[in-house]
């Protein structure tokens, strides 16, 4: 996305869906800034999605295959 | 696209699926609250990929599909009058009330408008002040911070012709009904990712602590979902009954503090009547001082009303997970998307017509190869 300017609660911003740009408001999401993605709901973006946690969902399929493997192999 | 694709993909999804069947020993039953991911979950098949004894239970997480038939008759009787342009989200348009919908109302002279956000339908207020202009604010949680916005702009700038019909619900409510019927057989949730998003998780605490039940946060594409599937069983497996969050990429502990703070500003939690369930205490946001001057049912002193559904349509055993859409009778007969009986088969969120869609002409899309 990027941000067009405003005040506080008027910000609103570009958002890329796919290729669709949008206008969003960024009221709610005051430290949003140009690249950020973010979770938009009937024109409001509601959170910025978190980089880090990102990739969580494929880290926990991870290490639960390699906490049954040791499960099952036993002491 | 990024976040998205990923999210998608088949090799994981298996893997998460078989990495669930080792650890269930037994059949659980477990509820996805939110509407969206029961159209994920039928659009991609998760159900079919899932071992035998997990039963997915469809939750009642699609706001135009809860909205009540008392609530429709007065927006289409809204809608019929000649001073007013009536504003609403696409998928309130084709929902029946007791007798019409509010299309017919269009088609009958009234200005029934589709808007995107309910900022749109300020606008209008604004550049039609002859007229007076009725939003009708459906949703949950996700969707009031929007409202909440629409109100305070419309306060601020002073737009006397701006009203709102407020219809909001809110999500913990609700699961606390379905968690206190003798006839639930919830053992685990599915959390609405997005809700959480603006609400938090705590909320969800004393739920999972009162009723012995995990509640897992969780997003909507195959893998959040195969994902919250899997901790809730291994919570079940291990005896614990917690909140966790598979979401934390986009919902946070404490939720979006801007957000519920107009939202504290601008509502206040009342009673409100669930169609299909019936009224639930505390489960509705309505307008508060001063912002109550936007309520259009009192504007247009709207009589109070009490209205009998239609015998032919159970959604509301759909809505609290007792059936799922295709053992009603009318599912796919009297009742199709074009000629919908009941709510939950025209919104996007509602679970018949997610399985109309995916299920009734064509085997479920599979996950991305």
């Amino acid at each position: 996305m990027s941000v067009s300017g405003g005040e506080t609660l008027a910000r609103t911003g570009k958002v890329d869906f796919g290729g669709v740009l949008k206008d969003v408001n960024l009221a709610y999401v005051p430290e949003a800034k140009a690249g950020d993605y973010v979770i938009v709901h009937v024109g409001f973006a509601l959170s910025i999605v978190d980089e880090s946690e990102a990739n969580k969902v494929f880290e926990y399929l991870r290490q639960m295959g390699e906490l049954l493997e040791l499960k099952e192999r036993g002491p | 696209m990024k976040f998205l694709d990923e999210y998608r993909d088949a090799g994981m999804a298996r893997e998460y699926a078989r990495q669930i069947a080792r650890v269930t020993t037994r059949p659980r039953a477990i509820m996805e609250v939110c509407g969206g991911q029961t159209h994920a979950i039928v659009k991609f098949g998760i159900d079919a990929l899932l071992p035998q004894d997990i039963t997915l239970i469809h939750g009642p997480g699609c706001p135009v599909c809860v909205t009540p038939i008392e609530l429709i008759d007065k927006a289409i009787e809204i809608a019929s009058r000649p001073d007013v342009i009536f504003c609403s989200f696409g998928d309130m348009l084709r929902v029946p009330g007791s007798g019409a919908d509010l299309l017919s109302a269009k088609a009958g002279g009234g200005d029934v408008r589709m808007v995107y956000s309910p900022l749109d339908a300020v606008k209008i207020a604004a550049e039609n002040p002859a007229k007076e202009v009725v939003f009708f604010a459906v949703g949950f949680e996700t969707t009031a911070p929007a409202t909440a916005m629409a109100a305070h702009q419309a306060a601020e700038r002073g737009i006397k012709n701006f009203s709102m019909l407020v219809a909001h619900v809110l999500v913990p409510p609700a699961m606390e009904a379905l968690l206190a019927s003798p006839e639930c057989r919830v053992q685990g949730f599915l959390g609405a990712g997005h809700v959480c998003a603006v609400m938090g998780c705590r909320e969800y605490e004393p739920i999972a602590a009162k009723y012995r039940v995990p509640i897992v946060v969780t997003g909507f594409e195959p893998l959040d979902i195969l994902q919250g599937v899997l901790m809730c069983v291994r919570q079940l497996e291990e005896g614990r009954a917690e909140v966790e969050n598979q979401y934390a990429r986009v919902a946070r502990q404490d939720g979006n503090e801007h957000a519920r703070e107009l939202i504290r500003r601008v509502f206040q939690v009342v009673p409100r009547k669930w169609r299909g369930i019936g009224e639930i205490p505390r489960s509705g946001l309505g307008l508060r001082s001063p912002y109550e001057a936007l309520d259009a049912e009192k504007r247009f002193g709207l009589a109070e009303r009490n209205t009998a559904e239609s015998a032919e349509c159970l959604s509301g055993l759909v809505l609290q997970g007792r059936i799922k859409p295709a053992e009603c009778p009318a599912f796919g007969r009297g009742c199709t998307p074009e000629h919908p009986l009941g709510a939950p088969m025209v919104s996007s969120e509602g679970a018949c017509a997610a399985y109309y869609r995916y299920r009734s002409r064509e085997p479920a899309q599979d996950v991305q190869p």
